[in-house]
């Protein structure tokens, strides 16, 4: 656990140490700002005109018509970032031989892995956390419930969750880091467009790419469900893509 | 220390090493030495645990490599040929972060990299950034990394590669230092090198063993025929010498080489089981023929290399 630790640490400071955590989480929040200041605009606009009718009036609230699209946006972005987090994590050190020291170190893979997986994933939470200055901006100025805020806060986090271990698992097949990051969005993005097929592949099909797509699960989140099948959902997702990269580095030892 | 028997590696379908029998001693300095694609770093990657053997097994301190790998790994330190570093930690960090990754106790971690500074001569650099440090420097920093944990067996992948010739004396002497408390296994191609530092070679071509013996042996086994260079001043009767030369017992061929006015020079071959150098000096001076200088000719490496490597492909 002590070389997990360290090796977490050393990876931490390289994020913060270097200007890749300042640059992603500036980007990450310069967008999500975007996206809030434009769904905030809308929604104001939304109540001034029903300030008349009642009937619309009653509909709105901020967790449908604020936070609800905001993190469906924030989880578009974070599909777009957190390849870039995660590239490099295993790649570059294959690309410079030091991975091949570390494993000739009395240190488990599971240990380097887990450092690393985990140092991307507090970088992203930290980059996550910096967002819950929209809701409280709104606690300002109205009433929010912050219920649903938080399960959205932890669908998201779960969703970075899956594109973290996702990455890691593409940083260890190779050393080129562009090609570990562009794979890492390719799955990404398949899983999280996978639904739109539902419709048209017939009734056993369909149920099964539904259960497969990263978005109906954080549906529910976002609307403040939490879901025992959901988070099962990302878990294993996570465990699972953790388990190829474990797998992967056993035989990058006996394909060589 | 080390036990190899029949260590066999395949890439694909090529052959990295094949059959590889050696052992190495508690406290032996080895040299592994081949030309480029000889299967030097094959070997070593293996012994450091990072490549599985296709055949074969390997015995380090009594561990097999493929059973007990993180036992192998606590008793060796390893420098890669191109010496990975992280580039942008400083050196203390760097070996700090080694340090505690190689299992080092958390209270003496400190102390741990403070002994491989000094040792590795990096005092003057510890505070510096690892890519702003020359090659020496970086150079030497692995070689830290590597004593860190204190091992037993010490690996070293070309060592001296890429380093400016002061700073190869200076590694020479670092590794020389290293070599009197524990086994290191050192590879190069740089012959002088290896017969400088080490009191074993190995030499491998094309993945097979092809000899392994201390320096002089490998030199005494190959010497075919002694060889004796001698220079004369020019006198009168040098006209004479070389019959004088011929005539002595034991003589294969007196040659006379060309040289500078005032002086003669002949080379005598004879066989390698007698010395001849005493009864030459006493015919010469007993015939008054002025003596410059006289001496035997050694097989350097490079010769006994290059005699066994072509030896094996012919």
């Amino acid at each position: 656990m002590i070389k997990l630790a360290v090796i977490y640490i050393k990876e931490l400071k390289y994020y913060f140490k270097s200007v890749t955590a300042y640059v992603t989480t500036g980007i990450f929040l310069a967008l999500s700002g975007y996206f809030f200041f434009s769904i905030l605009s809308y929604y104001n606009l939304i109540s001034y005109q029903s300030a008349n009718t009642p009937y619309y009036r009653a509909n709105l609230n901020l967790i449908e018509g604020v936070m609800r699209p905001l993190f469906g946006n924030i989880s578009i972005i974070l599909l777009l970032v957190l390849p870039l987090l995660t590239m490099r994590l295993l790649a570059e050190e294959k690309k410079q031989g030091t991975f091949e020291l570390l494993l000739t170190y009395p240190v488990r893979d599971i240990e380097a892995i887990g450092g690393k997986f985990l140092a991307a994933l507090t970088t992203f939470t930290v980059m996550l956390a910096a967002t819950l200055l929209y809701p409280i901006l709104l606690e300002i100025f109205a009433t929010p419930e912050w219920g649903p805020i938080l399960t959205g806060y932890l669908g998201l986090f779960l969703v970075g969750c899956t594109f973290i271990s996702m990455g890691t698992f593409f940083s260890s097949l190779t050393s080129n880091q562009l090609v570990a990051g562009v794979s890492t969005f390719g799955l990404a993005l398949f899983f999280l467009i996978i639904g739109w097929a539902v419709p048209f592949v017939g009734n056993t099909f369909s149920r099964v790419l539904s259960e497969f797509s990263l978005l109906r699960h954080f549906d529910s989140f976002a609307k403040g469900v939490i879901h025992t099948k959901d988070v099962t959902y990302y878990v294993f997702m996570t465990a699972f893509f953790l388990f190829l990269t474990l797998r992967s580095l056993e035989s990058t030892r006996w394909r060589s | 220390m080390i036990q190899v028997e029949d260590l066999t590696k395949y890439y694909g379908l090529t052959v990295g090493i094949r059959n590889l029998n050696f052992q190495v001693e508690r406290g032996e300095v080895l040299g592994f030495l081949g030309p480029n694609g000889a299967g030097k770093t094959t070997t070593m990657k293996i012994l450091t645990c990072y490549l599985p053997p296709s055949a074969g097994s390997a015995k380090i301190c009594g561990y097999n490599i493929l059973d007990n790998p993180m036992e192998v790994r606590r008793r060796i330190g390893y420098l890669p040929e191109n010496v990975p570093l992280y580039l942008d930690m400083k050196v203390r960090e760097y070996l700090e972060f080694v340090s505690c990754l190689k299992g080092v106790p958390t209270n003496r971690v400190r102390t741990a990299s403070r002994r491989v500074i000094e040792q590795c001569g990096l005092e003057s650099v510890h505070h510096r950034t690892v890519g702003k440090l020359s090659k020496g420097y970086q150079q030497r920093v692995g070689i830290a990394q590597a004593i860190l944990n204190e091992p037993e067996i010490l690996i070293l992948d070309e060592p001296t590669l890429g380093l400016d010739p002061k700073q190869i004396i200076e590694i020479r002497q670092l590794i020389k230092n290293l070599g009197q408390e524990r086994t290191v296994i050192l590879s190069s191609h740089i012959l002088p090198e290896v017969s400088q530092v080490c009191n074993r070679v190995i030499i491998i071509n094309e993945g097979e063993l092809v000899a392994v013996d201390t320096p002089e042996n490998l030199r005494n086994r190959l010497k075919k025929s002694s060889v004796i260079h001698i220079k004369l001043r020019d006198s009168d009767m040098t006209v004479t010498a070389k019959e004088i030369l011929s005539g002595i017992e034991g003589v294969l061929m007196a040659k006379e080489e060309p040289a500078a006015e005032g002086v003669k020079i002949f080379t005598i071959e004879s066989s390698p089981e007698r010395d001849l150098r005493e009864e030459i000096t006493q015919k010469l001076v007993h015939e008054n023929l002025p003596l410059l200088e006289i001496y035997s000719e050694e097989l350097s490496l490079e010769d006994i290399f290059l005699q066994l490597v072509t030896e094996e492909v012919s």
